[in-house]
């Protein structure tokens, strides 16, 4: 249950920052914080729009629904629930494969970093991570 | 698990509030990284009409500038067909953008990379025409490149020069050019290089060539 409860926890601070870097690429905020970083060289990039949509906006929906089945697997009765493990699982392997290609874009094609980039993707690692070992507990409680 | 469901509202609370402030907080900065200054190529800015033409009009302006938008959408019509059409004048526009603005060095670069496609006039008139953008303070990048894909720009290309910021030492020292030159505002003219101090009018630029051209034969 704790490592549902981390997920749940890490899919929301990821849709926050998700939600951030999506209202800037809409416009709605003006600028980003970034400290040192090159977050809008990365965010007004090529590499930001992914088929005509913000990559930010993949990462809303993605976080979202990450944080509905993880709310959804707190339940108690989907807690034991090893089809909530593998949906989570799919969707966080998923995710990570995405963050493994767009942070290889900023390190090798665009040399930039973008802080809010780097701290979603420590987020998505994490969630992986404790998607892997919630399927693991979930197949050997079988 | 109380305490687990406070918590999460607790994070969703703080970072919606963070969102919702940042919101509505005045944008500052413009969609650009560090900008690579001053290598200027030669370039003299992009120009219309006939190279014979007796008289030379230059333009000092700022895409962002509400005179300038004012003045190429009302103005500028009128001074193309009776001046620059018709070979009495030829006129050309130097980048200048102001420092108060927060996107008018990206679209100056916008419009450079769209010239870069030999259709600088277009993105020119997209930018003007299209003048909400700069009222509204919000992050133009989208738009520039609906422009760019509206007047049937290479979109690769484009973002390839945009991403690189290609022109932007080409804009640099055009503002260097007019700083030399003594403008202080936006929009300023040279008339075969110099100063105009007139109205900004068609009728007024009309009157001037007519009279310089009457000189001039």
């Amino acid at each position: 249950m704790i490592r549902r409860q981390a997920i749940v926890l890490l899919a929301l601070v990821g849709l926050l920052i998700a939600t951030y870097l999506w209202l800037y690429k809409i416009g709605v905020l003006g600028e980003l914080k970034c400290g040192t970083g090159s977050c809008e060289y990365v965010q007004t990039s090529r590499y930001a729009e992914l088929l005509g949509l913000p990559v930010a906006l993949y990462g809303v929906v993605g976080y979202a629904t990450l944080l509905g089945l993880g709310l959804a697997g707190l339940q108690p009765r989907l807690a034991s629930d090893r089809r909530v493990s593998r949906l989570l699982a799919a969707l966080a392997t998923a995710g990570f494969g995405f963050t493994v290609y767009l942070t290889a874009i900023e390190l090798f094609v665009l040399h930039a970093i973008c802080r809010w980039c780097v701290a979603s993707a420590v987020i998505i690692t994490a969630t992986w991570v404790l998607s892997l070992a919630d399927l693991r507990r979930a197949r050997a409680t079988l | 698990m109380k305490g687990f469901y406070l918590l999460l509202a607790g994070v969703a609370v703080v970072g919606g509030g963070v969102l919702w402030y940042g919101s509505r907080a005045t944008p500052a900065a413009a969609p650009s990284g560090p900008l690579p200054v001053a290598a200027t190529d030669g370039f003299r800015g992009y120009a219309l009409g006939s190279d014979s033409a007796p008289v030379e009009i230059t333009e000092y302006s700022d895409f962002e500038c509400p005179f300038c938008a004012s003045f190429a959408t009302v103005q500028m019509p009128v001074i193309r067909e009776q001046l620059i059409a018709t070979g009495k004048a030829r006129w050309r526009y130097r980048d200048f953008p102001l420092p108060t603005h927060a996107y008018s060095r990206y679209a100056a670069l916008a419009a450079q990379c769209g010239g870069e496609q030999g259709k600088f006039w277009q993105m020119h008139d997209q930018l003007f025409s299209n003048h909400q953008w700069a009222q509204t303070g919000k992050n133009p990048r989208g738009l520039f490149r609906d422009f760019a894909r509206t007047i049937g720009l290479d979109l690769d290309k484009y973002d390839a020069c945009m991403d690189g910021q290609r022109y932007a030492g080409r804009i640099q020292a055009s503002v260097q050019e007019g700083e030399a030159r003594g403008v202080k505002g936006t929009p300023s003219f040279f008339v075969n290089g110099r100063p105009y101090e007139g109205r900004s009018a068609s009728d007024d630029f009309k009157a001037l060539v007519d009279s310089l051209t009457k000189k001039h034969k």
